[in-house]
């Protein structure tokens, strides 16, 4: 699952690099993100805001808090992964969605820890290698849409999901985080949407955690 | 250009320090039950939610365009046990050819 991922996603990062270029990022700017900011939500919604004419403040607003899910996944993968103290600072950067699905996806620690390291390191290189070979070809391929590249963002985020709705919980919070993105859409900036979903998901999951027979059936 | 580097570097120093933050909370934080709840349901909503914002937005608006089949296609794929590879092409084929036959 970590090499199709990582082949995947490091796919649809030429899609970033064009998408930053015609934003009006340099070609090293588009490169700069992929190295240093290393997660593909909050780069895109970066270059989204940029794209729609929206402020430099906004589209920082916009990725940060995009990013603040890699908070939670770090707390997920440092229980699951119990990393030593001084790789914490390498492994943080890994840290991202692909890494953190792979890993959450297998049973045993060993394979969890393979499992995000192929993920984690393989989506960084072809996320890196595709993104300098989009940002280049920015001006040449036309439209990115025309080649459907954004229906494959659309289809890795899927595929992120679909194993996490086997149970009954998740499709519950899975259907509010939908509604909750849906009714908040136009009324509020690009990405605050999603932090208000993570908010309305976090609260189901506690209200849900508190009854005693869901935690029984667990 | 300058203003537009600084934005960048700090953009990507705030998503750094922010996945650091997830390592750096206290240790018996991570073993308690109710964190691991909420954390796997966050992750549950956070998807959807990139789901949604991927298929239907665009800007603050919402949105009906070639995506949708891309979505469509893409949950025929998983549900046939697709590989995930095969979905996310199926996915970008599934946009590539319903713009070809005429959606935005």
């Amino acid at each position: 699952m970590g090499l199709s991922i990582a082949a995947a996603v490091g796919l649809y990062g030429i899609s970033f690099g064009a998408l930053a270029v015609t934003a009006g990022l340099s070609v090293a700017q588009a490169c700069a993100l992929s190295l240093l900011m290393f997660t593909g939500g909050s780069q895109f919604a970066f270059i989204g805001v940029v794209s729609g004419g929206g402020s430099l403040p906004a589209a920082f607003a916009a990725s940060s808090l995009l990013g603040v899910r890699n908070a939670v996944y770090g707390v997920q993968i440092s229980a699951l992964l119990r990393p030593r103290r001084r790789l914490r600072p390498v492994i943080a950067h890994f840290t991202i969605d692909e890494s953190t699905a792979t890993a959450l996806a297998q049973d045993d620690r060993a394979e969890q820890r393979r499992g995000f390291w192929t993920a984690g390191l393989g989506v960084y290189a072809l996320w890196n290698l595709f993104t300098l070979v989009g940002a280049l070809a920015g001006e040449h391929l036309g439209d990115p849409k025309a080649w459907g590249l954004d229906g494959a963002a659309v289809a890795a985020f899927l595929g992120l999901l679909w194993p996490r709705l086997r149970a009954r919980d998740p499709i519950v919070i899975a259907v509010a985080a939908a509604f909750a993105t849906i009714v908040t859409v136009p009324f509020v900036p690009p990405g605050i949407p999603i932090v208000i979903a993570a908010a309305v998901s976090g609260t189901i999951a506690v209200l849900h955690h508190r009854r005693p027979d869901v935690r029984e059936a667990r | 250009m300058i203003e537009l580097w600084w934005w960048v570097l700090a953009a990507c120093a705030a998503a750094y320090l922010t996945k650091l933050a997830g390592y750096l909370l206290p240790e018996e934080w991570l073993d308690r039950p109710w964190v691991r709840t909420v954390s796997v349901g966050m992750t549950a909503g956070l998807l959807t939610s990139l789901v949604v914002t991927n298929t239907l937005v665009d800007g603050t608006a919402l949105v009906l365009d070639a995506r949708v089949a891309a979505l469509a296609a893409a949950a025929v794929a998983l549900w046939l046990r697709a590989p995930y590879l095969v979905v996310v092409l199926v996915g970008g084929l599934a946009a590539a050819l319903a713009r070809l036959a005429g959606a935005a």
